[in-house]
């Protein structure tokens, strides 16, 4: 199948999910974030690479930590950067995704950070902005979030080296996660030897072993002997749904607790997205612990984000 | 009215299972003569059918014409011109127009109009319940006096199953069918795709299989309670096919068909989010696409539809979920059904079975070659090729996800009552 994200030399243009593309642009991407770190850590905090260039971040569902993130990488590329959020203007008028997009375009944009509560929203627009835009995906409905999963993989490499005998659990909503997703697909080409999701029935897809991992619906079977343990946000809303009875029973069966946490390796790390929810998958102890690089992983994607979109931005120059 | 001869062509006959090369008379909208010339017969016109296929017209159980109400998706006019450059001369049209087909005046009118444009016949479905709001039964006598050969709710649930079930009782009152969608609204909820490892992948919501298979048991129970006369639209899985064949076994009144699109696709070729894909139902998994092809073999399903609709291109412009479910495809039934009669190894005259005969015998009438049957026909050439283009389409919708494809066997002329129709190329002899 055609993958959108690359061009016909094989260079990423567009970020939109971690499906499909090579290991060699996902290392790509990591070793030019740790270029990035090691600058910034040597005190460098401005780079010209998108100097002149126009980044628009469209973010039509709400979002703060990401779109933040997303301003901060594409500033110290010395980008102009145009934030819109979309949802209390034209598409509440009625313009269509494209319609919008098309109008960005007249008005100079180099590249687009999308967000969107649809699932394949990025592609769509992947698939229609003129050549030499590069579209970022920030979060595309349940499908897919690359740029955070990279920062994980960025995390894990970082604290542990390498890939190739880990293994990886993945805690809570995954159905309704695309972080979820896009860290599967990128575990399984960086070559996780085994990736374990943990969730009660309600809270995982349709035949997720497809994807390649092994389903537990107990937490202390699924954490034994764990690597990483890559908790996942639950929604608040999910509770209405029939999902969950509730989110202290949830919290007894699948809330990361020091006790649960022990089962895994002395030394094993802990992950999340964010924002946290105190209390219903994570508790404090742990959230706030030695083995919780829920931090370093804020930082780390800061230069994930400069690196995906240097890299796009420099494949879109050359064959734009 | 015109006589009309048409020499030299392979005569398929599904209803008989006949096939071979010949001639065909026709005079007052029948098939007076196949074979020899009827003595005294001086045709006006002949067409010479050397190379060329001959089946009866095609009977499309599903195509949604959008008049009223949605003329600027396609109009009467448009569809009835598409239907006949597909070789379709019967046409089921669902009641899900706007105003709902639910006031014998509509129905009336709707035929009135048809008559007019005078090229393929109508038969519209009569919406079962008011504006298809799907708890005040419309005056099903009444609409089928105005000439509704059928009730449905179209793709709006009847979740009230007191309702469903008065309907069943008061339709088979009358001994009229019902064509039912088997899908549970709960159960379907906001789902976009078949609910399987390829929604999960691309992160779509799903509709599960159980959404079918509960409604099926559902609409099965009311039947042995009512008795009524069931017709299924557009069946989509393996488990709703089998307990379809356990009914029928039973002996309930219940047929069904499939959309040409579930034979040919499933839900990974829904690729990165195509929405050109996007069907209701949704197209299922690889091991379903089979047991669809397995149940028309074996006579569990008896009718293929085109399920046209036809639907503007903004509205199929959008994030997969968002856009509007529904592809065009009168004008692609018959060189789907020939393809899948040549991949599946099956003999024309059966496979062509499901789009001619099968659907007709549903609505009371004989679609067959032999004397004294309609002379409503589809004369195609076998081996020419053509693809897929909005260009090459007469339909106002373009969306098909069968868009690029090439495709074998293209009709040449059709005939409706008797009268030449629709010609591609310029007639030869007269």
């Amino acid at each position: 199948m055609h993958n959108p994200q690359l061009n016909k030399n094989k260079a990423l243009i567009h970020l939109l999910t971690t499906e499909g593309l090579p290991r060699a642009i996902l290392t790509q991407i990591l070793d030019r974030a740790a270029t990035y770190v090691a600058e910034m850590e040597a005190g460098h905090k401005k780079f010209p690479v998108l100097s002149g260039k126009s980044v628009f971040n469209l973010f039509f569902e709400n979002s703060t930590r990401t779109r933040t993130t997303f301003e901060i990488a594409a500033k110290r590329l010395s980008a102009d950067v145009i934030n819109l959020n979309i949802n209390a203007s034209s598409t509440a008028k009625g313009e269509t995704l494209l319609d919008t997009i098309h109008n960005l375009e007249a008005m100079g944009a180099d590249m687009f950070v999308v967000r969107h509560a649809q699932s394949g929203a990025a592609h769509l627009i992947a698939e229609h902005v003129k050549p030499g835009i590069a579209v970022v995906n920030a979060g595309d409905g349940r499908h897919a979030h690359p740029t955070q999963a990279l920062l994980d993989m960025y995390t894990i490499r970082h604290f542990k080296g390498d890939f190739t005998g880990l293994t990886v659990a993945i805690v809570g909503d995954v159905l309704h996660s695309r972080v979820a997703r896009s860290q599967i697909h990128a575990l399984s080409t960086l070559g996780c030897p085994e990736i374990r999701v943990i969730a009660p029935k309600t809270l995982l897809p349709v035949g997720v072993e497809q994807l390649g991992v092994h389903v537990y619906h107990d937490m202390a079977e699924g954490l034994k002997g764990v690597d990483v343990v890559a908790m996942l946000r639950l929604q608040n809303e999910r509770m209405a749904g029939a999902y969950l009875p509730s989110t202290q029973e949830f919290f007894k069966y699948y809330g990361l607790t020091p006790e649960k946490l022990a089962l895994a390796k002395p030394d094993a790390i802990v992950m999340h997205p964010g924002p946290m929810n105190r209390g219903v998958e994570i508790d404090s102890a742990v959230a706030d612990g030695n083995q919780a690089v829920i931090l370093p992983q804020v930082t780390f994607g800061i230069a994930v984000r400069m690196a995906v979109m240097a890299l796009v931005a420099e494949n879109q120059a050359v064959n734009g | 009215m015109k006589r009309i001869a048409i020499r030299n062509g392979r005569l398929i006959d599904p209803a008989h299972g006949t096939d071979k090369v010949g001639d065909l008379f026709l005079d007052h909208g029948k098939i007076v003569a196949v074979g020899s010339e009827p003595e005294g017969f001086k045709p006006d016109q002949t067409i010479d059918a050397t190379g060329l296929t001959i089946i009866p017209g095609l009977v499309d159980l599903a195509a949604r014409l959008r008049e009223p109400g949605f003329e600027y998706k396609a109009t009467l006019a448009s569809e009835m011109n598409a239907a006949v450059a597909g070789g379709v001369t019967s046409i089921v049209c669902p009641p899900d127009t706007d105003p709902a087909l639910d006031e014998p005046g509509l129905v009336t009118m709707l035929r009135q109009r048809a008559r007019q444009i005078d090229l393929a016949r109508l038969y519209p479905v009569g919406a079962l319940t008011r504006g298809l709001n799907g708890k005040d039964l419309t005056e099903l006598a009444e609409l089928r006096d105005a000439g509704c050969v059928a009730f449905s709710q179209a793709e709006h649930p009847i979740t009230d199953l007191q309702v469903l079930y008065r309907a069943m009782q008061y339709a088979a009152t009358f001994d009229i069918p019902l064509r039912l969608r088997a899908q549970d609204a709960t159960l379907a909820g906001h789902g976009v795709a078949h609910d399987g490892e390829y929604a999960s992948r691309l992160g779509l919501t799903g509709i599960p299989v159980i959404a079918e298979t509960v409604a099926i048991a559902t609409i099965v129970e009311l039947m042995r309670a009512t008795s009524a006369r069931v017709h299924l639209c557009r069946v989509s899985s393996a488990a709703g096919l089998a307990m379809i064949r356990t009914a029928r076994r039973e002996g309930l009144p219940l047929t069904c068909d499939v959309s040409i699109n579930h034979v040919h696709l499933a839900d990974i070729d829904i690729g990165f989010f195509n929405s050109l894909y996007r069907v209701t139902p949704p197209l299922r998994s690889i091991r379903d696409r089979e047991a669809i092809q397995t149940a028309l073999v074996d006579g569990t399903i008896d009718a293929i539809c085109s399920d046209h609709s036809p639907v503007d291109d903004d509205a199929k412009l959008l994030p997969f979920a968002e856009a509007e479910p529904g592809a065009t495809g009168m004008e692609l039934l018959l060189p789907l059904t020939l393809a899948w009669a040549e991949k599946a190894h099956i003999p024309l005259a059966m496979a062509l079975t499901k789009i001619t005969s099968e659907p007709a015998s549903m609505l009371g009438f004989s679609a067959s070659l032999s004397v004294g049957s309609r002379a409503d026909l589809a004369i195609f050439d076998p081996n020419a090729t053509w693809r897929v283009t909005p260009e090459a389409l007469k339909s106002q919708g373009k969306n098909t996800p069968f868009t690029g494809y090439e495709m074998r066997g293209k009709v040449v002329f059709t005939l409706v009552k008797g009268k030449l129709v629709y010609a591609a190329v310029p007639q030869i002899g007269h």
